[in-house]
């Protein structure tokens, strides 16, 4: 049996934006530890099984949230799982949809899961695309991409990840994501905790109850290295153009 | 002779000129400055111009210039056949091609993105729908209202031929008058999972697709069957010329898009026959003891199967790149599965070369230093057999650094 089991949750419908970049993370983090981790996938129709440590829901193309959110309601074991020590990931439409109500582009409201005290509705002028660059005071310095047309509003019971420097993020008062103990939802596509260490050794962390002792990725460093530099220099281009 | 004929000519002429300047004072293509001059001064003339020639469009996210190339050398068999053999898929490029076009026939590769504006402008006789998968991501997010604005556009066409798996290019070619299928003989396999009708999830997913609103996997008059191509139940053979099971799938569509007016045996042949490289894909170049091949790869679905088609023993050399239409996201690189290239000498260059190498390095694959030049990179690698992957920006500079015309 793995030290650790994660999931990715209907990848045919939610994992369509390299969501399983953020598993493949958890496992190369996992092993540098020297902790065995299985990788699953949990398809459409199959039962959410109770013995996983990290749920992964990611993104879906806004047809796919209604059916979605029907098949996820069906499943005990998500709603239940923060009960049992284990993380529940949201990314994009996996970060909606663990809310309470979400407003799709039609119009059209749905019920959430519930599971954050957020509610999401679509940003009101364009999608947010590109890189964006977040500080957290739990997380220190975050950044990724994200691509996304939808504006999370959080109640009181959840803080943000943390604030928005480049980017859109939830849409407004420059925050991103939410977190509620062990249930986290994030508008950083796809391999967020690639590109963020932290971010991932924070979600094993949830996991497996244990302190994790700090380890250096030197290729991961560099590549946080050349995208801040790049930032930097399209913020610097952005200044020249206004001029 | 008409004032608008008058106007045409006089436009023509301009671009023309234009056009010639732009190839040999700037050394570009010519088509794209000659395109936008004919649009600016004659686009009325242009509409009118294409509804004299017969032409069929080709499209999907991946294997349009291959599939393209393939037709036209099918239709070759019975007659001359303009096509824009250069890539240029937009408005202007599109426009220059059927400005200069002599021949009746014309096969336009078109930009998934420009059909419904290709439709409107050129009155297509057909229109052949490949694939939709995920690409350019920052500027394309979903597929299903892509599908959907091809099934407006198709409702102005009167054949459309479509690949039989893949559910939102079936029902976007419903769309159309008449419709004709072939089928890849691997199941379903795209990225499709609901109903591009209804919304409702498809069922029946690995071999035929239905869903219980009626829509459903059409029967295919082209199939492959054991790599196999069979047309209205005769068999033809093994298609090779070009490497991948893509390719064989790429030949059994333009077998369907031709089956009317070319007999299908004479047309396989000639597609063997012609299509050997496509703007420099697939081509074979030595440079110094390193017997490369070039292959572009430029979505998840693109580099699944561009990695499916490495030789065996050959080393590997990955140019990354995200820029211009490459697009700016590379988080997809994560919906690629590079495992199968452990164990192999692997070296990557490109302007992303670093995002690569990180995906690599979580696959279990060490690539070592990182590459500015493509030629470095090469050079690290041992002699012999070197397979070379780029995104499509990057494949300009492959080309560019390793003297590929």
């Amino acid at each position: 049996m793995p030290d650790l089991t994660v999931a990715i949750v209907y990848p045919e419908l939610l994992g369509l934006y390299a969501d399983r970049g953020n598993a493949i993370a958890l496992r190369h983090r996992a092993e540098l530890r020297g902790l065995s981790c299985e990788v699953r996938d949990i398809h459409l129709g199959e039962a959410l099984p109770e013995a996983v440590d990290v749920y992964i829901i990611g993104g879906g193309e806004d047809a796919a949230l209604g059916p979605a959110i029907r098949e996820l309601r069906s499943q005990r074991a998500l709603v239940g799982a923060p009960d049992r020590g284990a993380v529940v990931l949201g990314v994009c439409a996996g970060f909606q949809l663990l809310g309470r109500r979400l407003e799709a582009p039609d119009g059209s409201s749905v019920e959430g899961l519930g599971m954050l005290d957020i509610e999401s509705r679509p940003l009101p002028d364009r999608r947010a695309v590109g890189e964006i660059a977040v500080q957290s005071p739990l997380l220190g310095e975050l950044q990724g991409f994200e691509n996304h047309r939808g504006d999370a509003l959080l109640g009181e019971g959840v803080t943000p990840i943390g604030t928005v420097e480049h980017g859109v993020g939830n849409g407004h008062g420059n925050q991103e994501g939410a977190i509620d103990g062990n249930v986290v939802g994030t508008y950083l596509h796809g391999p967020a905790l690639v590109r963020n260490p932290v971010f991932a050794d924070y979600v094993l962390a949830g996991a497996t109850g244990a302190e994790l002792e700090p380890v250096e990725d030197e290729l991961v460093e560099r590549l946080r290295a050349e995208r801040r530099a790049a930032l930097v220099h399209e913020r610097r281009g952005r200044r020249r153009r206004r001029w | 002779m008409t004032g608008i004929s008058i106007r045409y000519r006089a436009a023509l002429a301009l671009a023309r000129a234009l056009a010639w300047a732009s190839r040999h004072l700037l050394h570009r293509g010519g088509n794209v400055i000659g395109g936008a001059v004919m649009l600016r001064l004659a686009g009325g003339g242009i509409a009118a111009k294409a509804r004299r020639h017969r032409i069929t469009i080709v499209t999907g996210t991946n294997g349009k210039s291959t599939t393209t190339a393939m037709i036209t050398a099918a239709l070759r068999v019975r007659g001359a056949v303009d096509t824009n053999a250069d890539g240029s898929n937009t408005s202007h490029g599109l426009a220059w091609c059927v400005a200069t076009a002599k021949a009746h026939e014309i096969v336009l590769e078109v930009d998934e993105s420009w059909l419904p504006w290709a439709v409107d402008t050129f009155g297509p006789a057909a229109a052949v729908l490949l694939n939709l998968t995920r690409d350019q991501l920052h500027r394309r997010p979903e597929i299903q209202p892509m599908a959907a604005a091809w099934r407006t556009a198709l409702q102005a066409v009167p054949c459309a031929v479509a690949v039989a798996e893949d559910p939102a290019v079936v029902w976007a070619a419903y769309g159309a008058r008449r419709t004709e299928f072939a089928s890849t003989g691997d199941g379903w396999t795209s990225d499709t999972v609901l109903c591009p009708q209804c919304g409702e999830v498809l069922h029946d997913r690995r071999e035929v697709w239905a869903c219980n609103c009626g829509l459903t996997m059409p029967a295919a008059t082209v199939e492959i069957r054991d790599q196999r191509i069979v047309v209205d139940g005769q068999d033809l053979g093994i298609y090779e010329r070009l490497p991948g099971h893509v390719n064989v799938v790429n030949a059994a569509v333009a077998l369907a898009a031709t089956r009317d007016q070319v007999e299908p045996t004479r047309a396989l042949a000639a597609i063997a026959e012609q299509v050997g490289d496509v703007a420099g894909r697939y081509r074979d170049v030595t440079v110094e003891g390193r017997r490369t091949r070039l292959l572009l790869a430029k979505n998840p679905a693109g580099w699944q199967a561009v990695l499916g088609m490495l030789r065996e023993g050959a080393s590997i050399l990955l140019v990354f790149s995200a820029e211009g239409v490459d697009g700016r996201d590379t988080t997809w690189l994560y919906d690629v599965s590079f495992e199968g290239l452990r164990g192999r000498p692997t070296a990557v260059a490109g302007q992303r070369g670093t995002d690569l190498a990180v995906r690599l390095h979580l696959d279990g694959i060490d690539v070592g230093d990182l590459h500015r030049s493509v030629r470095s990179a090469l050079m690290a690698l041992p002699e012999g057999e070197v397979d070379v992957v780029a995104t499509y920006a990057s494949f300009q500079t492959v080309r560019r650094e390793l003297h590929v015309a």
